[in-house]
């Protein structure tokens, strides 16, 4: 066989899907070690374009681009924390869990965090992500003061959103998904800590009424809220979780963690990894009732300044290892929505219809958000935020979705992209209004539309 | 681009009056549909196939000249359809059946069918394949026939041809493995359609939508090869274990 047939296999083949394991795709996979390496590969680009992909934890297409060059970002990891100034400027391929063995012992932690620490600073910036605080502290991007970003061209820019120059560009980038260029290194102000603990109200709610009252209600008064809901219960039963870093002082006396020397001590248990291959099967209504049965009854009812590991707290599944794979081998994906206060019965109908279907989601999560920013693409919008992890086998899920996505759309609400791997063109268009604005900012950016992914391609951005 | 729950954006059918081609579209799940590309020998049926898809509210439904007989030109226009979008899936659908005591009086006509049914769909296949592969993911159906699976005195040149297609594309889906496209080959039984009009019925005779829907599901769940419908797996696991004195003795 001569090496060169256009069917041939390539070294650097690279089958890529998201977290949720569906419609993969395959691209040229090549590690950048260094900021030219990128340059170099966007100046030298095929056809197909190129995209950077951080730890894969986009749920659907966002980190993936058939045919198309992929920079594994993740070889580019040094960062250097400034404890004066309390930032950090950390390369694009740095991930979360990296930084947070560093700057919790300093005395420090990430200004946002997504339910898993295993998502890289460019990633956390592309897809502007939200953890447990945005009601009151805003998303990820927020707290950038800085980056840099190779654009189409292959040349290195200084982005910042207090420069009038640069500002536009900056926030096309936030939220971007990647199509507006290679972010390479940012700097972002953390969060000053005491202790490695966190001090959490912990409080079991007999409905969704009840939840939704209690978080409209007392909120604010929390940095971090989050509310499990029991989707197999009609009820909407859920968990409220709401907390803060806990001070030196809470700790209880004769704490070791109290000891100054040792009260910023953070370790992550390593729990077994999911098996390699789950029959598709498993996770049927019945064991997703069974989860939520046991997870409901595992809180305490009313529990108040409980002390709590900042990995129990913050990133539960990531002591499961590639845990995405008990959906079996037609994958899963995380449908999620923000919609206004008034909208907030659609948090209600979307349970109900995933009931309806057999498709009772997995692990489902309630939040609100605070104020947007001024990225034309960001998802975070003040209102009711739902996340419903459901298996992708079900043959009725698509058109529930489709009208819950009419719905969401009606009420003024939208999509998260770094969770989507279903909605359409139009939906995506109707939600997200300022798309023109941020296409026109990203032609600038990538004149020759070097910049491709399958989200992209998927939905017309 | 196809997407998580099974959705395509575009699709091209090769053969593009194909009724089974048709039913396929139209058993596909939702509303994704931007762009179907109905290729084949300009006549009237193609023209009333595209108006169909038409009338379903596809944005796009274009129409293209394209001979399967042709194999230098399947190259380019391949290329052409590609370099306007990625296909997300294409259907080749087309083939001629004959009529098997006319092509033993003219083995021209037996010529004519072997170079539709398998040179001209050998060639295509490499081409769409290697498109496939470049843009990195993307489905290839193609329509086999039980015919394929053991040759009958009423239709061997046909079944000869579908037998070598069969191989051909079982071949085409192993080269494409881990290149993100891959090959469905489909064998469906005896099916109502313009082509087999006039024919007596086959045991397990199906109709155009079982095939469509078949296809759809084994895409849906990855699969490479599928008999339509399901069940003539084990009759055809039965009649290729006939032996060939008594097969030939059995009505055709």
């Amino acid at each position: 066989m001569t090496a060169n047939s256009p069917l041939s296999a390539d070294e650097h083949d690279a089958l890529l899907t998201g977290w949720g394991r569906t419609a993969p795709s395959r691209a040229r996979m090549v590690a950048a070690h260094t900021v030219a390496d990128i340059s170099a590969g966007i100046q030298s680009s095929g056809p197909r374009g190129v995209l950077a992909r951080g730890l894969g934890r986009s749920y659907g297409d966002a980190a993936q681009s058939g045919g198309a060059t992929v920079f594994d970002m993740t070889a580019l990891r040094s960062f250097d924390l400034d404890i004066e100034a309390g930032t950090v400027t950390a390369d694009a391929g740095t991930s979360i869990d990296d930084l947070l063995r560093s700057v919790i012992p300093a005395g420090f932690f990430v200004p946002v965090t997504a339910g898993t620490r295993f998502v890289t600073v460019g990633g956390a910036i592309a897809a502007d992500i939200h953890g447990k605080n945005h009601h009151g502290e805003g998303s990820f991007a927020s707290h950038v003061t800085r980056m840099r970003v190779v654009d189409g061209r292959g040349e290195q820019n200084e982005l910042r959103p207090d420069d009038p120059t640069t500002a536009e560009m900056f926030w096309a980038t936030v939220g971007g998904m990647g199509l507006t260029g290679v972010i390479v290194e940012a700097t972002f102000r953390l969060l000053p800590i005491e202790t490695a603990q966190m001090s959490v109200d912990t409080t079991r709610c007999r409905d969704l009424d009840d939840v939704m009252a209690r978080m409209i209600e007392g909120d604010d008064r929390y940095r971090y809220s989050v509310a499990w809901i029991d989707s197999v219960a009609s009820s909407g039963r859920g968990v409220l979780t709401r907390g803060d870093h806990a001070r030196r002082d809470q700790l209880p006396a004769g704490d070791p963690a109290g000891d100054a020397g040792t009260a910023l001590e953070y370790a992550t248990p390593s729990l077994p990894s999911a098996p390699p291959f789950v029959p598709g099967g498993l996770l049927n209504s019945a064991t997703v009732r069974a989860f939520n049965e046991t997870w409901f009854r595992k809180h305490p009812k009313d529990r108040s300044s409980e002390i709590m590991s900042i990995p129990a707290f913050f990133h539960p599944l990531d002591g499961v290892r590639d845990w995405n794979r008990v959906y079996g081998p037609q994958g899963f994906l995380q449908y999620q929505f923000v919609v206004p206060d008034s909208a907030g019965w659609l948090v209600e109908r979307t349970l109900s219809r995933l009931r309806d279907v057999g498709a009772p989601s997995f692990l489902t999560v309630l939040k609100r958000f605070g104020p947007a920013n001024p990225a034309p693409l960001s998802f975070p919008q003040p209102g009711w935020t739902l996340a419903a992890d459901v298996p992708a086998r079900n043959d009725r899920l698509a058109p529930v979705l489709d009208d819950l996505d009419e719905l969401v759309a009606a009420e003024g609400g939208r999509l998260y992209l770094a969770k989507d791997s279903r909605q359409s063109p139009a939906m995506l268009a109707a939600t997200y209004p300022r798309l023109s604005e941020w296409q026109a900012v990203r032609d600038r950016m990538d004149p020759s539309g070097i910049f491709t992914s399958d989200l992209g391609r998927r939905l017309s951005l | 681009m196809n997407d998580a729950l099974g959705e395509v954006q575009s699709v091209l059918v090769l053969g593009g009056s194909s009724e089974i081609a048709r039913a396929t579209i139209v058993e596909l799940p939702g509303n994704r549909l931007r762009r179907v590309v109905l290729a084949g020998r300009a006549s009237s049926a193609l023209d009333d196939a595209a108006a169909f898809l038409g009338n379903r509210g596809i944005p796009t439904v274009e129409v293209a000249e394209f001979d399967a007989t042709a194999t230098d030109s399947h190259g380019a226009f391949i290329d052409e359809v590609f370099d306007n979008s990625d296909i997300d899936l294409v259907i080749m659908a087309f083939g001629v059946l004959g009529d098997q005591m006319e092509v033993e009086a003219d083995p021209s006509k037996a010529v004519q069918i072997a170079t539709v049914n398998y040179t001209g769909a050998v060639s295509v296949g490499l081409h769409v394949a290697r498109r496939l592969r470049q843009q990195g993911h993307g489905n290839l159906v193609v329509l086999s026939s039980v015919a394929g699976d053991r040759a009958r005195r009423s239709n061997y040149v046909y079944g000869s041809t579908k037998a070598g297609l069969d191989a051909f594309a079982q071949g085409l889906g192993d080269a494409l493995a881990g290149s993100g496209a891959s090959v469905l080959v489909v064998r469906p039984g005896m099916v109502r359609t313009r082509m087999s009009a006039g024919l007596p019925e086959a045991p397990m005779t199906t109709d155009p939508e079982v095939v469509g829907k078949a296809i759809v599901q084994a895409l849906r769940k990855g699969k490479h090869t599928i008999y339509a419908p399901g069940p003539l797996r084990f009759l055809m696991g039965a009649v290729k274990a006939v032996p060939r004195p008594v097969f030939r003795k059995l009505p055709q």
